[in-house]
């Protein structure tokens, strides 16, 4: 007999996870499984929805795997609705005009941004904040409008990261509130007027207490908004005749259950709607389920992801007939984030009643606001915190009944009360939760600890924890380290078990004795023969202090895959190629070599996300011709294979566009010219914006350059990634040659303190002091070392050489590069398939070796 | 290539010169139409000896023949060699992998004769 159908009608963060919980448990050996997705794109981090704006990549957010979706045992159909759900026969009606059956049906359809009936409110350049489309109308009418300033409406969690996004696109943002104060659901009075401390410092002019009457434009875009008359108004900056101006509108006045197939379905809904459940999370039909925010269950709507996925989880248990008893026990709506910067943390009874007593304490200068709510027994209840959450995870356990509130809970009102913030607190239970997103307890990461996940990145694909809104991951990080300890399992700094030193330490010992070969290194200061952890570690100590050849002799047998032959090795043993093309500018006649080249070797090409171009599928024998061809095209190395500068991106600035106030690609190529080839701790990136639309992306680079009408400002410690992190501004409006000093400092400071494979982001953050103190070394020199951090770096750029021409001058070095010593002649040859007009690996599987001849 | 092998004469394949192999690194080599990574190691202590090793070339989590290519390094007092595509050790001595009890390497006999680099016959199957 055919399988049965479950149809799940939404794919956002919710529907995806009841598809993860139910493949989790093989269910789709018994059912057939529909995926219908209104949005084009599959499932997303909406909770991380503004960060889209960093780089503008749908798939950075994105939950789920395009293989998942094309090729797994749920099918996907996305970019489709539902019309109708047909409950006699069973069916739903598709936009396609197709129909689909089901045996059981869950809904997942989330909710929509709730726009008030404001007259105006449909004009080009009003727009709502939910969806990755809605940002990129929001991206694009910014840029074509070349908007000034923006109004948001609303003052919600939401609205705030909308008015962060209009600020990170330099458009003045105001936000405008009905109620008398920013985050009027999670927030009372004092914590939102700290709050609103926070958000003036950074520009966003606020407009709470009064009504919108009108948005204001005409048929070529918004102009204005225009209120109701009130006396407020009067006291208020930028508002004339009642009005004020603006070139684009956001609407985040919250959100309604998306509940309208169930209301047509006539299914029973909430009165604030909402399709009402059980807490099995069955509706009043009992094929007909529904989870997230679209439910409504015991009377309440949760507009929160966690517990939409525990919605999800008690939904594919009673599908795999093992049903949790008490189902659905009811959500918290305890959240701790970070708005434009400003902690905020609200939890448990937040707004108190008759009977509770607050207990405030208030800092003005630094602007810290924490509330706790205590009921009539003095047990703690709930809270609000604003720009201090530490103590976030012990509050939360106590608001919760998880643990005794202490005889004087006023000392927990303090922000540096003692042991709070740390989730590794011996009095924290293990029932306490850290991670809400996915209901992780603290007893579930100590159990994940002691069965071997010694990291956080381990402790993350075990546990999930911190996987999702990524809030508690310092908390973990904390836990982690204490669990360890206890443990007895040491978390010293050494680089390895050959060498008790930190990479820092080594590396101020290799400089001051001058060592200039591992042999004397290791007879030093360490012990055996090394090991891939510290070879390649002290070539790079090396390589940095010397400048020197890395395939010498002494240093050959310390380098890492890819330095070992100057290309990076692919998972099938062959390597790629990528030369350096500065500043991303190449000439026509370069372009067509590469292109020439990679149709005689037969290379597959791809552009990089750093404007060069990447060749694949060389053997190891083929590289020193690749390389001549390359090296006689005019281009050079481009050090992809090396933890070292890699690429200095440029937008064309002021030579070509309209815009541009400085020459960001002469910026770009004379970054890239100078730092080409110095060895780090870890890979080196940087960009040149020429004005501050950034379209270089320079904050997101180890060290970014953005043109100001004066000079540059310089950014430090950004990168993109598994941890993207924006770069922070160090220097403004530096002329040339300082900024260029700048960089030298910075970049050689780094290279001497960094820990091994330390990207400068994370350098950066455990830096004591931080940025402050980097401004310090730099410009005021006070550690007395500018002179060296200088000298070492006028060393590295006189002594450059392209590793590639010292390659190719010489017989002894060519000679590394076969493959069989004894037989130059032939070579292993993996399985190629063709994609799309190119070749590529063999799928792994498939993969066989097989030994051919040579020509 | 001869397909014919006489087994009963199979004695070691000529390699390189010695010094054609950087120290502490490796080489491929064809033994027998299969591949072979050879290393050659720095003497182990003060006044010791350079050692010379040889292993099946071929990194079996991947059927790539690129074990010639990866690091050298010591795990206490037995040299090693870690992959150079997901970087799992093997011990020079025995071929035995140290991140995973069920995968040992073939390993072969190694000399020098008048500085010439010879590997085989298979010393352990």
């Amino acid at each position: 007999m055919d399988k049965p159908s479950l149809v799940i009608i939404g794919n956002g963060m919710v529907g995806q996870r009841f598809v993860d919980e139910v493949v989790k448990r093989g269910l789709e050996g018994s059912w057939n499984i529909f995926v219908i997705g209104e949005e084009r794109q599959p499932a997303y981090d909406r909770v991380a929805l503004s960060s889209w704006f960093d780089d503008q990549d749908d798939n950075a957010l994105s939950l789920v795997e395009q293989q998942f979706v094309e090729e797994g045992p749920v099918e996907y159909r996305l970019g489709t609705r539902v019309d109708v759900i047909d409950r006699k026969n069973q069916t739903v009606l598709l936009d396609d005009g197709s129909t689909l059956a089901y045996d059981h049906l869950v809904l997942a359809t989330g909710s929509y941004p709730f726009v008030p009936p404001v007259p105006g409110k449909d004009l080009p350049g009003v727009f709502v904040y939910r969806t990755l489309d809605d940002l990129a109308n929001i991206a694009s009418w910014v840029e074509e409008q070349d908007c000034k300033s923006g109004v948001i409406i609303g003052g919600g969690l939401l609205g705030l990261e909308a008015a962060n996004a209009l600020r990170n696109m330099n458009v003045a943002a105001n936000v405008v509130e009905m109620a008398p104060r920013l985050m009027p659901q999670q927030l009372e009075d004092g914590g939102s007027e700290m709050l609103s401390r926070w958000i003036d410092e950074l520009g966003v002019a606020q407009y709470c207490g009064v009504m919108t009457e009108e948005i204001t434009g005409d048929a070529q875009g918004v102009t204005g908004l225009r209120f109701a008359e009130s006396e407020k108004l009067a006291e208020m900056d930028g508002i004339e005749d009642n009005q004020l101006g603006t070139d684009i509108v956001i609407f985040s006045a919250g959100i309604r259950a998306s509940d309208s197939l169930g209301r047509d379905a006539e299914l029973e809904i909430g009165e604030r709607g909402g399709v009402v459940t059980d807490t099995q999370l069955v509706t009043s039909d009992p094929n007909i389920s529904a989870i997230g925010e679209v439910a409504c269950v015991n009377n309440m709507v949760y507009g929160l992801v966690g517990p939409g996925y525990d919605m999800a989880k008690v939904v594919a248990e009673r599908l795999a007939g093992s049903a949790i008893e008490d189902g659905f026990a009811g959500g918290d709506l305890s959240a701790k984030l970070k708005l434009l910067g400003v902690e905020v943390a609200s939890f448990g009874d937040n707004q108190g009643n008759d009977t509770t007593t607050d207990i405030v304490f208030v800092d003005p200068v630094k602007k810290v606001h924490r509330r706790l709510v205590l009921d009539e027994n003095s047990q703690i209840v709930g809270g609000t915190l604003v720009g201090d959450t530490s103590g976030y995870d012990l509050l939360v356990a106590m608001a919760r009944g998880q643990m005794a509130t202490p005889e004087e809970p006023q000392s927990l009102v303090l922000p540096d009360y003692v042991g709070a913030g740390s989730a590794s607190d011996m009095e924290l239970p293990d029932t306490a939760q850290i991670c809400s997103c996915n209901d992780v307890s603290k007893g579930d990461l100590k159990e994940a600890v002691a069965n071997g996940c010694h990291t956080v990145g381990a402790l993350k694909s075990e546990t999930l924890c911190g996987t999702s809104c990524g809030g508690c991951v310092p908390a973990m990080e904390d836990l982690l380290k204490v669990e360890l300890a206890n443990a007895g399992i040491d978390v010293k700094a050494d680089i390895c078990e050959h060498f008790a030193y930190s990479r820092q330490q080594l590396f101020d010992l290799v400089r001051f004795h001058g060592h200039t070969s591992w042999s004397d290194v290791v007879a030093a200061h360490g012990s055996g023969r090394g090991c891939i952890i510290c070879r390649p570690a002290v070539a790079s100590i090396l390589a940095s202090l010397s400048n020197g050849y890395v395939l010498d002799e002494s240093q050959a047998g310390l380098q890492d895959t890819n330095d070992r032959s100057l290309a990076n090795m692919q998972r099938n043993g062959t390597y790629s190629v990528i030369p350096r093309v500065p500043g991303g500018e190449i000439t026509p006649d370069q372009l067509i070599e590469l292109g020439q080249i990679a149709k005689d070797f037969d290379l597959y090409t791809k552009i990089t996300g750093g404007q060069r171009i990447d060749l694949f599928g060389a053997q190891l024998s083929e590289l020193p011709a690749i390389w001549q061809r390359v090296l006689d095209a005019g281009l050079e190395s481009g050090h992809a294979y090396g933890k070292a500068l890699r690429t200095v991106k440029s937008c064309v600035g002021s030579t070509w566009c309209r815009y541009g106030v400085q020459d960001s690609v002469t910026m770009a190529i004379n970054v890239e010219l100078r730092y080409r080839g110095l060895r780090s701790p870890h890979k080196l990136k940087s960009a040149v914006s020429g004005c501050t639309r950034e379209c270089a992306e320079a904050q997101s680079k180890d060290f970014g350059i953005i043109a100001t009408e004066t000079g540059w400002n310089l950014y430090v410690g950004g990168n993109g990634g598994r941890q993207p992190r924006h770069a922070d501004l160090i220097a403004t409006d530096l002329d040339d040659e300082t900024l260029i000093r700048t960089i030298d400092r910075f970049l050689m400071f780094y290279i001497r303190t960094a820990d091994k494979l330390q990207r400068t982001s994370v350098w950066l953050e455990s830096l004591d002091g931080g940025i402050e103190y980097l401004k310090e070394v730099i410009f005021e020199d006070s550690l007395g070392i500018c002179d060296e951090l200088d000298a070492d770096m006028a060393k590295h750029v006189d002594t450059y050489k392209c590793e590639w021409q010292e390659t190719l001058e010489s017989p002894e070095r060519l000679s590394q590069f076969v493959e069989f010593v004894n037989a130059p002649e032939e070579t292993s040859t993996p399985v190629w398939i063709r994609e799309r007009g190119q070749k590529a690996p063999a799928p792994a599987e498939t993969e066989e070796l097989v030994i051919i001849g040579g020509p | 290539m001869d397909n014919v092998v006489d087994l009963t004469d199979r004695v070691g394949t000529t390699i390189c010169p010695l010094e054609s192999i950087l120290m502490d690194t490796g080489v491929g080599a064809l033994v027998d139409g299969q591949p072979v990574a050879v290393f050659r190691l720095s003497p182990a202590v003060d006044g010791g000896e350079e050692e010379l090793y040889a292993i099946d070339g071929i990194d079996p989590f991947t059927r790539v023949p690129v074990l010639s290519r990866g690091i050298i390094g010591s795990d206490g007092d037995q040299p090693i060699v870690a992959s150079p595509l997901y970087k799992q050790r093997f011990n020079l001595v025995n071929g035995q992998c140290l991140d995973d009890d069920t995968v040992q390497l073939k390993t072969y006999d190694t000399a020098v004769v008048n500085g010439m680099v010879i590997v085989g016959p298979t010393s352990q199957a």
